[in-house]
């Protein structure tokens, strides 16, 4: 049966109008907006006349060599990865044990949704908790550490540099592991089921399972958790913001905290953060452009290997049958 | 008979330790809800309690009529979550209609381009995003916190994703023998088919927008305005420093919706969770 069909082609782009609009107004606009204003004059409330400056790259510098950025650089890297390492092990462990098939751990559904709860909950609100429950002189943790006999006085915690961004990254693990341990858990649980009977039945114990069939097989996820962790984490803002605004000392300074301090409290140098959150931009453009192009060159090599596997093998076949049909 | 006993072994290791983290995962907001029925002088003598105290209405007392107003607060940050987690499913929801059943030429370029946007951090966009709600006078009004999320890049990869096996496009074409116009189309047949992606990423882009911190912060000048997270940070200030039981109680008092929603949909949350990272 022949009819002329109608096109509905047009109806495509119909529908993309909405996300397209606010994707121009909301984003890309902004974003170039952002990258101009890095190059110009804007300062101040009222600024006189906006133009680029003599030396258009002069923000830039600015900020590459304020230690104060150079500070809050180091802290959010090293606030973010004394949170990642010890999450994702915390998290690998947890996931090994409640995916285990020979040892089924009871009241998964309970410590699974426990695990994850200060994931959903405001983290301004946990911010301001904690430096509640780290009070001094008489707070929540002080008191437990001199009833069980640890310190006799109480202590000071967020006069202290170090322990103040201690806290910020058990902040920071405390409320992502359990996010952490539910992904990892359904990438196991993706993992083909013959491959572990495979290894049952060769005999492999439940950690050499781990090394050599569960981890091997996570990679792709724990990459993709890596990239997420560390997007997420170069962009910590709520948890320094409120818990000591930065303090004690810069030393819970992280680069958004900065950058909101440079435009939005008190000094009006909207240059200035614009060419910060640009420094951060290519930051994070290049780290996980490596991270994803150490992912994909793995998965390609691979896959080319199967194919040639798989190409041998039907050559074999081929001939097999060939020998077979003379 | 010593398997026995290394599997048992094993089990009590387990259940030390999940009972541990379990532990501190409830303590913190323990304390808070405590404390947020005692009065300061009692925190003072002891900052720990097991059993609540009386002084509930003491410390709501203590709170009322000064800049923290959880009612305000309550109901700015309805309006904002509730408009932008509608926005955001309902044109997600089309975007990816527009990419599963029309076939156009633009269709691939479009997909790949969506992709690439998902990979544009917040931060780059906020100085000029400012800027320009600045320079149209939207500072203070609830549009611009909004309407963004009319355009959530991986939101409309997961619908994309969902989509492709649950929507037959036999339906479509059925539809259109029937007459229905295209819009009709959309949103009675393809829409309820995808209930089950739309309430999954509701939950999780109403608790986003619900916590976001940032972005209101610096276009919400006027307490009137504040939103529940900007009313956390109120908190903080001088007005409040000797109240500490009534401090907990704001504290309580902003979490509150979100525990409730926990507590009702955790299994769904949970699952989400789970389906996002495998399909992301």
């Amino acid at each position: 049966m022949k009819r002329k069909q109608v096109s509905y082609a047009k109806w495509g782009y119909i529908f993309s109008i909405p996300f397209v609009i606010a994707f121009l107004v909301f984003m890309l606009y902004p974003m170039f907006y952002t990258c101009f204003i890095g190059f110009t004059n804007n300062q101040g409330l009222m600024p006189p006349e906006i133009r680029i400056l003599d030396d258009p790259l002069a923000n830039f510098k600015a900020t590459f060599t304020s230690p104060t950025f150079t500070i809050a650089l180091k802290n959010t890297f090293v606030i973010w990865i004394v949170n990642f390492i010890p999450q994702i092990l915390l998290a690998l462990l947890l996931a090994a044990w409640f995916t285990s098939t020979r040892r089924k751990i009871k009241g998964q559904g309970f410590f699974k949704v426990v695990f994850y709860m200060p994931n959903i909950i405001t983290a301004a609100t946990i911010a301001l908790l904690f430096a509640n429950l780290f009070g001094y002189p008489k707070g929540p943790i002080n008191d437990i550490l001199i009833s069980m006999g640890v310190i006799t006085d109480p202590i000071n915690f967020t006069v202290n540099g170090d322990i103040s961004k201690g806290i910020v990254a058990f902040i920071q693990f405390w409320q992502w592991y359990g996010y952490t341990m539910i992904v990892l858990i359904s990438g196991i649980l993706g993992i083909s089921p013959d491959l572990f009977e495979a290894a049952e039945i060769d005999g492999a114990s439940g950690p050499q399972q781990f090394f050599y069939v569960t981890l091997p097989n996570l990679k792709t996820i724990m990459l993709f958790t890596l990239v997420t962790s560390l997007i997420g984490g170069l962009n910590m803002f709520d948890i320094p913001k409120l818990f000591l605004d930065g303090g004690p000392n810069n030393a819970t300074l992280t680069t958004n905290v900065f950058i909101h301090r440079q435009a939005f409290s008190g000094s009006y140098m909207y240059n200035k953060a614009a060419a910060a959150s640009m420094i951060m931009f290519t930051i994070i453009a290049i780290l996980s452009a490596i991270i994803f192009f150490l992912m994909r060159d793995k998965d390609e090599a691979r896959d080319y290997k199967e194919r040639r596997q798989k190409e041998k093998e039907f050559r074999k076949m081929q001939k097999m049958q060939g020998k077979e049909g003379k | 008979m010593r398997h026995g006993a290394g599997a048992k072994a094993f089990k009590v290791v387990v259940y030390i330790v999940c009972i541990f983290l379990a532990i501190l995962s409830i303590f913190p907001f323990y304390v808070m809800v405590v404390n947020a029925t005692r009065s300061t002088p009692e925190i003072q003598s002891s900052a720990i309690s097991l059993l609540p105290s009386v002084n509930l209405a003491k410390n709501w007392a203590a709170i009322a009529g000064k800049t923290f107003d959880p009612v305000t607060g309550f109901i700015n940050s309805m309006i904002v979550s509730c408009g932008a987690t509608l926005c955001a499913v309902y044109f997600s929801t089309m975007t990816a209609y527009a990419l599963v059943v029309y076939n156009w030429k633009l269709r691939q370029p479009f997909f790949t381009f969506i992709m690439a946007v998902m990979m544009i951090p917040a931060q780059c966009v906020t100085i000029g995003f400012y800027k320009m709600i600045y320079a149209v006078h939207l500072t203070n009004n609830f549009l611009p916190l909004i309407l963004p999320s009319i355009a959530a890049p991986s939101m409309v990869f997961f619908m994309r994703q969902y989509m492709i096996p649950a929507l037959s496009l036999e339906i479509v074409q059925a539809a259109r023998i029937d007459g229905a116009g295209e819009f009709f189309t959309f949103n009675r047949i393809a829409l309820p088919i995808m209930k089950p992606a739309i309430a999954t990423q509701a939950i999780f882009t109403f608790v986003q927008s619900w916590n976001n911190l940032f972005m209101p912060m610096i276009l919400l000048t006027k307490t009137e305005r504040y939103t529940m997270p900007i009313m956390v940070s109120v908190l903080k200030g001088d007005h409040y420093k000797t109240e500490y039981g009534a401090v907990y109680l704001g504290l309580s008092l902003t979490v509150l919706p979100l525990f409730v929603v926990y507590f009702l949909l955790s299994r769904y949350i949970i699952a989400g969770v789970a389906l996002g990272s495998v399909k992301g």
